[in-house]
């Protein structure tokens, strides 16, 4: 192991791990829009905006990531649509996060129970205000663990971005082996790196899930994507 | 436009050579769940242990699939294995190899939620009614953890399916790296059959995927 290689190249991971973090965050905040805005196009039953969320969603989770940054970093140039590397990244993790949370937020509020929208309703309160101050803080915690599971999920999904030639922390970790064949001090500094974002990120989660008790179903945490 | 790439699609044997990628896809994707359900099944066993050293050990295996990405793992295996310790494998290898690592503990950790989440007095009445161990777990127990477990794991299949598309970035030459290579070809020809190209893969993933997703959504509702 050449420590002073690691040592030498330790700021290079540093800006590569704050692309991946600051187009991650970008993505998983614009997917939570989306993903909040076609659930709740489904929720109202809105007419045509509902079937299109749906068939959204559909396309979005049945294929793969890559696949999506392709057809936008290498497809749609040929038609005259051309879109940097890192707004094709945040719309390709948008676009594939914005299905993932909208069905997080879905099951979610299915869980609520009917009566509770009917009680809701009894009382006189309108569509939105049952939303508002019954569906949502219940629907919340049953949503809690899948929007985290997506959540990191989503930043395991950034690794990709370095086929579309976005220098993030894929990308850095290539360069090395191919110019200085240093394929062991690049690998671990790649997978340090990883750890570095997501292990707090992971532990932070388990607690917030804790706190939730939301645990007593047996399974400890959803397996992401689901 | 889209005659253009229609035609390109259609030129000697592309549509074959596609389907091909497609089919080398399918299979690494097939071999990795098949392995994985297997061994899972067996990790899952293990993981509702008691003994503490097993427990942290698959915890071990969990956080590190949930928390290095795929394509980290692809590249430890297929360059990290050659450089530190000689093994020279096949990049389909090194991608079943990885899937099935990451499968197994996916896989082992759904069989241990489905088994623990059986209440435990459903044990204990079977066994009030005078029903023996086999006979509890083949009438009482197994028939409530598979329906937990069969529309989790589909779901799982199709995730796999879905990260095999990494295998490209290792050299394995797959769906879309046929589409790649056929664009390429035709880059001066047809340049704007790209597009249309990458749509194809695109609904080809959604073909084979969503009928998958659809089965498990069912069973799931049919179920609970």
């Amino acid at each position: 192991m050449d420590w002073d290689f690691i040592h030498r190249f330790t700021p290079m991971y540093v800006e590569a791990a704050g692309l991946t973090l600051s187009i991650g965050l970008m993505g998983i905040g614009l997917s939570l829009l989306v993903g909040f805005g076609c659930c709740m196009a489904r929720y109202f039953r809105v007419p045509v905006l509902r079937q299109i969320a749906k068939a959204y969603i559909e396309l979005a989770r049945n294929t793969p990531l890559l696949v999506q940054l392709f057809f936008l970093y290498f497809g749609l140039p040929k038609v005259g649509i051309r879109l940097s590397a890192e707004a094709c990244a945040i719309t390709g993790l948008t676009f594939l996060g914005g299905a993932y949370m909208a069905e997080a937020m879905r099951s979610g509020i299915e869980a609520v129970e009917k009566s509770q929208h009917e009680s809701g309703a009894c009382l006189g309160l309108t569509r939105w205000q049952v939303l508002q101050y019954i569906v949502f803080p219940q629907a919340f915690a049953t949503a809690v663990p899948a929007i985290c599971a997506n959540v990191i999920f989503l930043i395991k999904e950034t690794s990709v971005f370095s086929a579309v030639a976005l220098a993030d922390l894929m990308y850095v970790a290539k360069d090395l082996i191919g110019m200085y064949y240093k394929t062991d001090e690049a690998l671990l500094m790649l997978v340090a790196a990883y750890l570095v974002i997501l292990l707090p990120v992971s532990l932070l989660f388990t607690l917030l899930e804790r706190r939730m008790h939301h645990a007593g179903s047996g399974s400890v945490r959803p397996a992401e994507g689901t | 436009m889209p005659d253009q790439a229609l035609s390109v699609l259609l030129k000697g044997r592309n549509l074959e050579r596609l389907l091909g990628g497609l089919g080398v896809t399918l299979e690494l994707s097939a071999m990795s769940i098949v392995l994985s359900v297997l061994l899972g099944l067996v990790l899952g066993l293990i993981m509702t242990l008691r003994s503490s050293i097993i427990r942290a050990i698959c915890r071990l295996w969990l956080e590190t699939i949930r928390i290095v990405p795929q394509l980290v793992l692809l590249f430890l295996v297929y360059f990290g294995m050659a450089k530190t310790f000689d093994i020279q494998m096949s990049a389909e290898t090194a991608a079943v190899i990885v899937f099935t690592f990451w499968g197994t503990g996916e896989m082992g950790d759904l069989v241990r939620g489905a088994l623990t989440s059986i209440p435990r007095h459903q044990r204990e009445s079977a066994a009030a009614l005078g029903l023996t161990k086999v006979q509890s777990f083949r009438y009482v127990l197994l028939p409530q953890t598979l329906r937990r477990l069969i529309p989790q794991s589909i779901n799982l299949a199709t995730r796999m399916i879905k990260t095999t598309s990494l295998v490209m970035l290792i050299g394995v030459v797959e769906v879309l790296k046929v589409t790649q290579q056929i664009i390429d070809a035709n880059r001066y020809d047809a340049p704007q059959a790209a597009v249309w190209l990458y749509a194809v893969v695109f609904f080809l993933y959604f073909i084979v995927c969503w009928p998958i997703s659809l089965l498990a959504g069912w069973l799931e509702k049919k179920w609970s």
